[in-house]
């Protein structure tokens, strides 16, 4: 059973259509990278995935749950790391995750692990609003993989990140085993080489859908031209 | 819990609610004290005053309930976990609650010493279970129209635009229920009719943001 299924989804923002007749399907373990220009509709698509987000015409399914309905069955099983942390500044890196930690209901020694793993329990009880963009980042990132996730749904994943910071983060949001992806990116090689499908969207209409190796850098490219 | 416990750190931290609510219902009450040129004032008049000050004040932390989860992604967040939205609701108006009355902490003693002269001392237990009431209203109306306006670009202006005259009702029946107990010499007796009235708001104000809240915080 695909991980996701979408068909024929349209989304719109009053009258503007943000996303027209997509359609896709990702099996477990795989990982789609999207591209697109600004407003091509990648930050809506992974909001509508992400269950934040009604769609307004087509069917979508996600783990096996029609979205909207079964929404609240598929919460806990999606991880979303958008351009917003999702985090509050006047609260520290650790208060923060420990309230996402009890809302998702895991363990509060996994806060501490991930402060950890990712070079944060140095500063981890400092207010978020005194970190650097790239530390605030990676507590994101924790945020996003705290409850294990089946389906990461990843905005730009690494901006802001520096080389030291992407090798801490690459175990928790990389490929690995039964982890499903769906990313948005605007670096054509390194987008391509962690993809098994590739999804090119432009005005919120797919303009490419295909698996990796039938996938130039160029064609990628003409989708920002 | 969690929502809660959130919520009040972040209170704890910025002190952006309780501090300003207190300080504005402090200034109105020596505004009036000054303005009136009397350190006593009719029961009437003083209920008048007490409730509208309550109302506008707690209007401050109404406006601010939802502020940082819109601002900073609180709403997607929780929306993104496998919880029960009515938490939040039940979160936030227990939040709102606990605001309105260290509010009133402050501003019942400064009524009491600006504008009542003699002791307010034996008209308080009848004027806490007014208060109790009156908050309750408070919390109800506001945590719905708080949650409805947070998202929209004009909130500081729609959220007393919305919630003001939904709260009026509270206002009357707190300061009708207020009054006697105000009153100089022998205060008089709780009105069973008031506090019916005010009783009854709350409930109705309860439920309907029960009902609405799923559809306040959802797309």
């Amino acid at each position: 059973m695909p991980v996701v299924q979408v068909e024929g989804l349209a989304r719109r923002y009053g009258e503007r259509e943000a996303l027209s007749d997509v359609s896709l399907r990702l099996q477990s373990g795989q990982t789609l990278v999207v591209f697109g220009p600004n407003g091509a509709g990648k930050t809506t698509l992974l909001r509508v995935l992400a269950t934040l987000l009604r769609p307004h015409a087509g069917s979508v399914e996600v783990l096996g749950a029609p979205l909207p309905q079964q929404a609240w069955s598929v919460r806990g099983r999606i991880g979303l790391l958008g351009h917003e942390p999702l985090l509050y500044r006047e609260l520290t890196a650790r208060e923060n995750l420990r309230f996402h930690a009890r809302l998702h209901r895991v363990k509060l020694s996994r806060v501490d692990e991930l402060l950890e793993r990712l070079g944060l329990d140095g500063r981890a009880d400092e207010p978020l609003r005194t970190l650097s963009r790239g530390m605030v980042q990676r507590a994101a990132v924790a945020r996003a993989v705290l409850h294990e996730p089946e389906l990461l749904l990843l905005d730009e994943p690494r901006a802001n990140l520096d080389p030291a910071a992407i090798e801490l983060v690459e175990p928790l949001i990389g490929p690995a085993p039964g982890r499903t992806r769906v990313i948005c990116s605007h670096d054509p090689h390194g987008g391509i080489s962690e993809a098994d499908q590739v999804l090119g969207l432009r005005a919120g209409c797919v303009a490419l859908l295909r698996e990796r190796a039938r996938v130039s850098v160029e064609e990628i490219a003409g989708l920002y031209r | 819990m969690a929502v809660l416990r959130k919520e009040l750190l972040v209170e704890l931290r910025t002190l952006e609610s309780v501090p300003g609510m207190a300080l504005f219902a402090v200034t109105t009450f020596v505004v009036f004290h000054f303005a009136l040129n009397r350190s006593s004032v009719d029961a009437d008049l003083a209920a008048g005053i007490l409730w509208v000050t309550l109302l506008f004040a707690s209007m401050l932390g109404i406006n601010r309930l939802f502020v940082a989860d819109a601002d900073q992604g609180g709403f997607d967040a929780f929306l993104l976990a496998p919880v029960d939205r009515t938490a939040m609701l039940a979160a936030k108006a227990l939040a709102l609650l606990i605001y309105v009355v260290a509010l009133e902490l402050v501003a019942v003693p400064a009524f009491a010493l600006l504008l009542l002269e003699p002791s307010i001392g034996h008209a308080l237990p009848g004027l806490l279970a007014v208060l109790a009431l009156g908050d309750l209203g408070i919390v109800a109306i506001g945590t719905m129209v708080a949650a409805l306006t947070v998202r929209t670009r004009a909130r500081d202006l729609l959220g007393p635009l919305l919630a003001l005259p939904l709260l009026v009702p509270v206002v009357i029946g707190g300061a009708r229920a207020s009054s006697p107990l105000l009153a100089l010499g022998p205060p008089g007796g709780l009105s069973a009719r008031w506090l019916l009235t005010l009783g009854l708001y709350d409930l109705l104000f309860g439920l309907i943001a029960y009902a609405l809240f799923d559809f306040l915080v959802e797309d």
